[in-house]
């Protein structure tokens, strides 16, 4: 009579690992694809990070991968001197202070341009969206000079609300875009049920469009702080004073001066990288949701 | 607590009527359902009443207030809507307490409501849940408990059990006339399924393409039905329609059918006088069609024959389909009826229990 109880008990377990095993092996060409890729991107970066710890003479003589190689030779040097003495740690803060309100500016305005846009009867609504739609094919380079003129007559270049003020201009196109279709499918007897539980547009949009559109936001965060956090030409065309240079502007003067230093190239490269990696990692849930959103039925 | 007035409401959608020249009053605390094919402007005609639409024609009253310029949140009442819209983020807890938390109910208060709704409702223990980990009749309790919370002058619901399944279906209707006679609050209930009409309200409004066709009691409407319409909705299954030829003959007026004749009541006779030799629309419920073996007393009965087509037994009665002439009707008979598909035989028509209308207005010719 012990037995029975016994003998169901293992059954399930063995059943379950067999289900696992099964599924482990029907997915092994996909798991060996995705580790073949992430090598691929991986090598040059692991390289780099290496890299900025060598000491130069070992930088211009061996490759990277000789460096775990007894006897060991790292070095906190580069690091130190690109942020001391190449200016990199300012130049650190400048990005952030650029960055950080271009990103959060043009994600507000579009925000409220997407609300508008997808739930507000006015008139002229569709022309206004393509329109602006539109202005995403418009390419920087036919605007610099113009915007540039206008800059210089209101006393914008080379200041930060200046350059604030390009990158919402420049990113909010697609990020109108993007958020008046995500906040599009959101389902419309949501919102009336909130404007008849007595709601008004204001709190519409801070209890239900934004929390319910977290993803989309995410995602397009991670892209437009990317996209300043890289930026070199507009910063290179409107922020022309050195104190004010963002790392792409300094990395590049870098790349002019010392040319042969890769080790200070390398420390500069990677400080440069950190943020956005952290970026991307704290968002990175959203940021999937966000690219598959709609795909699976909530 | 209200009644509700329309007054001559007419609503477009670019070329589309969706309601046209709508007028209903609605006595407080009545349960009302609005009943109509799918796409005849039901949902409108809640829409129009909670402000989520503006009429382009007409008035709309709310306990004697026009409220035509009242916007949404100020008209005092709570819709439940067909897909719940609960708010995918919020607990249910957070979910019945939104609409009172902005309306800067006291939180005491706020707590005391939900508590009770929860308790009224049978959903305590799903208070920290989030509406995804529902069922499909726990998330109509949920939107059902965000519209008592509320306590609103009138409470709209639209299809509100259209997504269940048909056994929680049939047990809902009862609890939702419960909670009506528990609130006391005049509920007003748009539905496609005339079951649901017939079983939960105390008054059924029928629509059609946009026009209100008919009001009254469920009986009423089963008894009286004022066109071909409401006598072909009302009811399940559906009421017989023949084109019939008025005739008089020495004992009377008679209906000719063509494949069969039928003499008409002394009593009912009244108003087909003025019809002699001309078209009518006759109609006859399966339910009023007998076996002759198996008639209920006190009917007046009148034979015709006609072919089975097809048969079902439903277990307590038979479903005789049948054929006369080229018209085809059901017949609704004791289970105990003999009858083979192709056979010939004779049924009863209850013509105590028969309608007529005229053929252009498809208007009743009863009184
Ligand atoms: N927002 C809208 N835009 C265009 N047509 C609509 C809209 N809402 C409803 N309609 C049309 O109005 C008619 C009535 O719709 P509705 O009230 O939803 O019907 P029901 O609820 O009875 O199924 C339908 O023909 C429908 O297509
Ligand atoms: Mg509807």
């Amino acid at each position: 009579m012990a037995a029975v109880p016994e003998a169901s008990g293992i059954r399930p377990i063995l059943l379950k690992i067999l289900a696992r095993l099964r599924r482990f092996f029907s997915r092994l060409p996909l798991h060996v694809i995705l580790i073949v890729i992430a090598l691929l991107w991986l090598t040059p970066t692991v390289g780099l990070l290496v890299s900025s710890f060598r000491p130069s003479t070992e930088v211009s003589t061996t490759g990277w991968w000789t460096a775990f190689q007894t006897p060991f030779k790292f070095t906190l040097d580069n690091y130190s001197s690109v942020i001391s003495q190449n200016g990199m740690g300012r130049s650190f803060l400048n990005s952030l202070i650029i960055s950080i309100p271009g990103t959060v500016i043009p994600i507000l305005v579009a925000s409220f341009a997407g609300f508008a846009f997808a739930w507000m009867k006015f008139p002229g609504r569709n022309i206004l969206f393509i329109f602006l739609v539109a202005l995403i094919v418009v390419p920087i380079q036919a605007t610099l000079i113009p915007v540039l003129r206008l800059f210089a007559d209101t006393h914008l270049v080379g200041t930060f609300p200046g350059i604030w003020l390009a990158h919402t201009a420049y990113g909010l196109p697609f990020a109108i875009f993007l958020l008046t279709s995500f906040f599009g499918t959101l389902p419309k007897e949501l919102l009336e049920s909130a404007y008849l539980d007595g709601a008004s547009n204001m709190r519409v949009f801070f209890r239900l469009i934004l929390p319910l559109s977290v993803p989309a936001i995410a995602s397009l965060a991670i892209f437009q702080f990317l996209w300043v956090w890289n930026d070199l030409l507009v910063a290179l065309v409107y922020l022309q004073v050195p104190s004010k240079a963002p790392m792409t502007l300094t990395i590049n003067n870098l790349v002019s001066s010392f040319g042969t230093q890769w080790q200070l190239l390398t420390a500069a490269a990677f400080i440069s990288m950190i943020l956005p990696l952290i970026v991307f990692f704290a968002l990175q849930r959203y940021f999937v949701e966000g690219i598959t959103a709609g795909a699976v039925k909530g | 607590m209200a009644e509700v007035r329309f007054e001559n409401v007419n609503k477009r959608f670019g070329q589309t009527i969706a309601v046209s020249d709508f007028s209903l009053e609605i006595p407080d605390k009545e349960f009302v359902v609005l009943v109509g094919p799918s796409g005849c402007g039901k949902t409108t005609v809640l829409r129009l009443l909670s402000g989520l639409e503006e009429p382009d024609e007409g008035k709309i009253f709310i306990g004697h207030r026009l409220v035509n310029d009242v916007p949404p949140r100020d008209r005092d009442i709570a819709m439940v809507f067909q897909s719940y819209a609960l708010y995918p983020h919020m607990s249910v807890h957070d979910n019945m307490a939104f609409g009172l938390s902005l309306r800067k109910t006291p939180k005491p208060e706020i707590e005391r409501r939900v508590k009770e709704a929860a308790r009224i409702l049978g959903i305590e223990d799903l208070l920290k849940r989030k509406p995804r980990q529902l069922s499909g009749g726990q998330r109509q309790r949920v939107a059902l408990g965000r519209a008592i919370v509320r306590e609103p002058a009138a409470f709209l619901l639209d299809e509100p059990l259209s997504n269940l399944d048909a056994k929680l279906r049939v047990q809902t209707r009862a609890e939702l006339s419960k909670l009506h006679q528990r609130l006391g609050t005049t509920f007003i209930y748009v539905t496609h399924d005339q079951v649901e009409a017939m079983t939960m309200a105390t008054v059924i409004a029928v629509m059609n393409k946009g026009v209100l066709q008919q009001v009254g009691k469920p009986q009423d409407l089963y008894e009286k039905p004022g066109n071909v319409f409401v006598a072909g909705f009302i009811g399940s299954p559906a009421m017989n329609f023949f084109d019939v030829i008025v005739k008089s003959a020495s004992d009377g007026i008679y209906l000719d059918a063509g494949s069969f004749q039928v003499p008409v009541p002394e009593e009912r006779a009244g108003i087909l006088h003025e019809y002699l030799d001309k078209k009518i629309i006759f109609g006859i419920r399966p339910e009023d069609i007998y076996s002759p073996r198996y008639i209920t007393p006190g009917i007046v009965a009148s034979p015709i024959r006609a072919t089975v087509d097809v048969t079902e037994l439903m277990g307590n009665e038979f479903y005789l389909h049948m054929v006369s002439g080229d018209k085809q009707f059901l017949a609704r008979v004791d289970a105990r009826t003999a009858a083979r598909p192709g056979q010939e035989i004779e049924l009863v028509l209850n013509m105590a229990k028969m309608h007529v209308f005229d053929s252009e207005t498809q208007i009743t010719l009863l009184s």
